[in-house]
């Protein structure tokens, strides 16, 4: 039993979904709408939860928000459900299947037999479509895969039970309702509203202001805690900006997508011109990783390189500030 | 990030023939996704990553076999766990399964234990017991 589904790549996996998903019922979103609508980019600095070992740091909002935030803004309801026993989670699927209808589910990237081996760590929000079975194995749509794959019933059974942080349990999603016509121009305010906020929220470790006390921590970091730890540290932030998933820059070329798409949906030329510096600050993260990797790669690096790329962090931080309270004056 | 500039190093995606997804700007401006083979900065981000991880495992391998700590760390380690995410496996409080780490404490845990902890790791109570039989 196979669903007639087309498989798009994207950078990241649950704008992809949500944007496949869309597809599908016949609503032609892009990758970058569902993100800004969603209000997905963020930058928040949590020194005092460890991931592999390091300060967790993220670009974007917390996994599940983006999702839920598109849904309420354009008005289409979805169905979502976790299970205890992954019986029921199975039986819950293959009927969805059955119905001909194409579900996202949560998974862990740890048991993904797909995925490189060094791409596996424990991480549980990743998202993937299933749109039908063969015998035992399950057709699957990743979104940061080029083409669909499979999964057997076991290995499909391992992710979606997969432990640890922010555990799947068997998390199912799929939208029911949608209104006649998307009322994309409101949820656009909506989206970039909310990420203004966000950015420039008062609150330490977030926005632009965590950008600032990251920069704090990192010329801390080689006398703190020595060159071995900080250089781990360094590379984890570089990992959390570039790696599978955020399109380049820490999710702002997307973002920057978003704004040139939207410009022509608002009618709004302000939108277009700040598209274009949003391109460039995510030039400058990228210069930034350049830099960090310089550092981390050279390991006898002096303590100066660490102040250099925590100058660039400031410099980036200014330039978002500024950026964003323009973004909110624009809309 | 323009379109022409979108990095095409080598990296570990290669194995797996795939490709990543970026966003970046054509001659006209215009937003547009170019596929990537890797960026070294991020590769050697990754690396180190996991040189860090192979590091970890073999500093818990000698503590295994110095009698300082049990297997249990040494397979945690290979896992690329921590405590919080090993407990969460095997469904024991952390302070229950750090204590398992007491090599004391490891040689008199029930079968049943150990079997949780084994089915966790994918192995036999042997291999659990003795890592020189794990590779």
């Amino acid at each position: 039993m196979q669903i007639n589904f087309t498989h798009h790549q994207s950078a990241h996996c649950e704008n992809g979904v949500v944007s496949n998903l869309m597809k599908h019922h016949g609503f032609n979103v892009s990758e970058p709408m569902v993100f800004g609508i969603g209000s997905g980019l963020l930058f928040c600095y949590i020194p005092f939860l460890k991931v592999n070992h390091a300060p967790a740091i993220s670009y974007r909002a917390m996994p599940g928000f983006i999702f839920k935030r598109f849904a309420k803004r354009v008005g289409i309801k979805i169905e979502r459900e976790k299970f205890k026993d992954p019986k029921k989670a199975k039986a819950r699927l293959d009927e969805n299947l059955q119905k001909n209808n194409p579900v996202g589910l949560q998974v862990g990237v740890y048991n993904l037999v797909y995925f490189p081996d060094e791409y596996r760590f424990h991480f549980n929000a990743h998202n993937l479509v299933v749109y039908g079975k063969e015998e035992d194995k399950y057709l699957i749509s990743d979104p940061v895969m080029e083409t669909v794959t499979t999964l057997t019933e076991n290995q499909l059974e391992k992710v979606r039970f997969a432990k640890g942080a922010l555990p799947p349990k068997g998390h199912i999603y799929y939208p029911t309702d949608f209104p006649k016509e998307l009322d994309l121009e409101r949820a656009i305010v909506k989206g970039i509203k909310h990420t203004c906020k966000d950015m420039l929220a008062p609150i330490p470790i977030i926005g632009v202001k965590g950008i600032r006390y990251t920069a704090k921590q990192i010329r801390k970091w080689p006398i703190k805690l020595g060159t071995k730890k900080a250089n781990h540290y360094l590379g984890q932030i570089v990992r959390m900006q570039e790696e599978i998933g955020t399109g380049g820059g820490g999710f702002r070329y997307i973002f920057a997508a978003f704004l040139q798409e939207s410009s022509k949906v608002l009618n709004n030329p302000k939108l277009a011109e700040l598209s274009k510096e949003m391109t460039q600050i995510g030039d400058l993260w990228r210069d930034f990783a350049v830099d960090a990797s310089r550092i981390y790669k050279n390991r006898g690096a002096k303590a100066d390189g660490y102040n250099d790329v925590a100058k660039q962090l400031e410099t980036i931080a200014d330039k978002e500030e500024v950026f964003f309270k323009a973004l909110k004056k624009a809309i | 990030m323009k379109k022409s500039e979108v990095p095409q190093d080598k990296s570990n995606l290669e194995s797996a023939n795939l490709r990543e997804l970026c966003y970046a700007v054509d001659e006209n401006g215009e937003y547009t996704t170019a596929h990537t083979t890797g960026w070294d900065p991020k590769t050697i981000a990754l690396n180190n990553a996991i040189e860090e991880i192979n590091q970890r495992v073999e500093e818990a391998k000698n503590r295994v076999l110095n009698y300082q700590t049990s297997p249990i760390e040494y397979y945690m380690e290979l896992h690329k766990m921590d405590l919080p995410i090993l407990a969460s496996y095997v469904g024991l409080w952390k302070w229950r399964v750090k204590r398992h780490f007491k090599p004391k404490v490891f040689n008199k845990l029930s079968n049943k234990l150990l079997q949780k902890y084994a089915d966790v790791f994918e192995i036999s109570i042997d291999q659990l017991k003795n890592i020189e039989h794990a590779n």
